[in-house]
């Protein structure tokens, strides 16, 4: 339970900062991925300012061996850049570029009842059943992946 | 290059930036999970009973964002702008929204599972999985506004 409430604590402020810096714009994201126009530089800002405030406790969570409240810490064993990475990154690079949207800022737009948003949404998680049903089978059974 | 500076907003990007950071590092340090929400999303798709009640809270939360945004913060929640003549009509945004969760689910993360939380934890991986999305989301947008010309 007290996992349960913690998740939708972070979820609540993970949702005010992708509303707060911008991310959660479409058209602001498009701003900051055209270097060639009128270039809006601020979301750099957002992975800075996102890294920057969690590199001190991830550094601390890797000390440590459970969580608070006694879960086990992820297991970052998984190093290799493999083509599967690289070709999933470059689609996700496309997908986003076309839409201005990752998958954060989709959910809190389909929250928001923003029409784009909840589109988006639709197709991502179509996406993501294809990967489940087909895609998986064919790359994780070789690497043995999650 | 030439910089928008009237769209520039470094201190909101920056706040907004550290509640993030904020919210992944107390997901991490209370339940021990990576606040990677193509991840969150994609463990949803098939149920568990250890990981789909934090899951599913976890994504609850971003759906309620915005409306508690609305109700605690004066002004309201500022309004997003998307024009399908923006170099992304309805066709775009569908392929758009298709090639995010393949790509996301492939790669085992997007920009909160590799940006945020793969580069704070130093990773390379990360962030070779992080130049690799923003140089075709550099040349996804170059492509659609400059060469196609929308």
């Amino acid at each position: 339970m007290a996992k349960t409430l913690v998740a939708l604590l972070s979820g609540l402020i993970f949702g005010f900062g992708l509303i707060a810096s911008g991310m959660s714009n479409p058209g602001k994201v498009k701003g900051f991925l055209d270097l060639a126009g009128q270039w809006d530089p601020s979301l750099a800002l957002v992975m800075a300012g996102a890294c920057g405030v969690a590199l001190v406790p991830f550094a601390w969570a890797r000390q440590r061996t459970t969580s608070w409240l006694g879960a086990a810490m992820p297991d970052n064993s998984l190093q290799s850049i493999d083509r599967r990475l690289l070709i999933g990154s470059a689609l996700f690079g496309v997908g986003w570029g076309l839409s201005g949207f990752c998958p954060g800022p989709a959910v809190v737009g389909l929250g928001a009842g923003y029409q784009p948003g909840i589109v988006f949404v639709i197709a991502m998680l179509l996406g993501m059943v294809t990967f489940e049903w087909r895609l998986r089978r064919g790359v994780a059974g070789a690497r043995g992946d999650e | 290059m030439i910089i928008d500076w009237n769209h520039f907003s470094p201190w909101s990007a920056l706040t907004g930036g550290a509640l993030i950071g904020l919210a992944a590092s107390l997901l991490l340090l209370a339940n021990g999970r990576i606040a990677g929400v193509s991840g969150i999303l994609g463990g949803l798709l098939r149920l568990d009973e250890n990981d789909t009640p934090w899951q599913a809270a976890f994504v609850a939360g971003l759906l309620f964002a915005p409306a508690l945004w609305a109700i605690l913060m004066p002004g309201g929640l500022p309004l997003p702008s998307f024009t399908p003549e923006d170099g992304a009509g309805w066709g775009a945004l569908i392929l758009g929204g298709l090639l995010v969760g393949i790509g996301t689910r492939l790669a085992n993360g997007c920009t909160s599972g590799h940006g945020v939380c793969g580069l704070a934890r130093l990773s390379v991986r990360s962030l070779a999985a992080v130049l690799v999305f923003m140089a075709f989301g550099f040349l996804t947008v170059f492509v659609v506004r400059h060469i196609l010309g929308n």
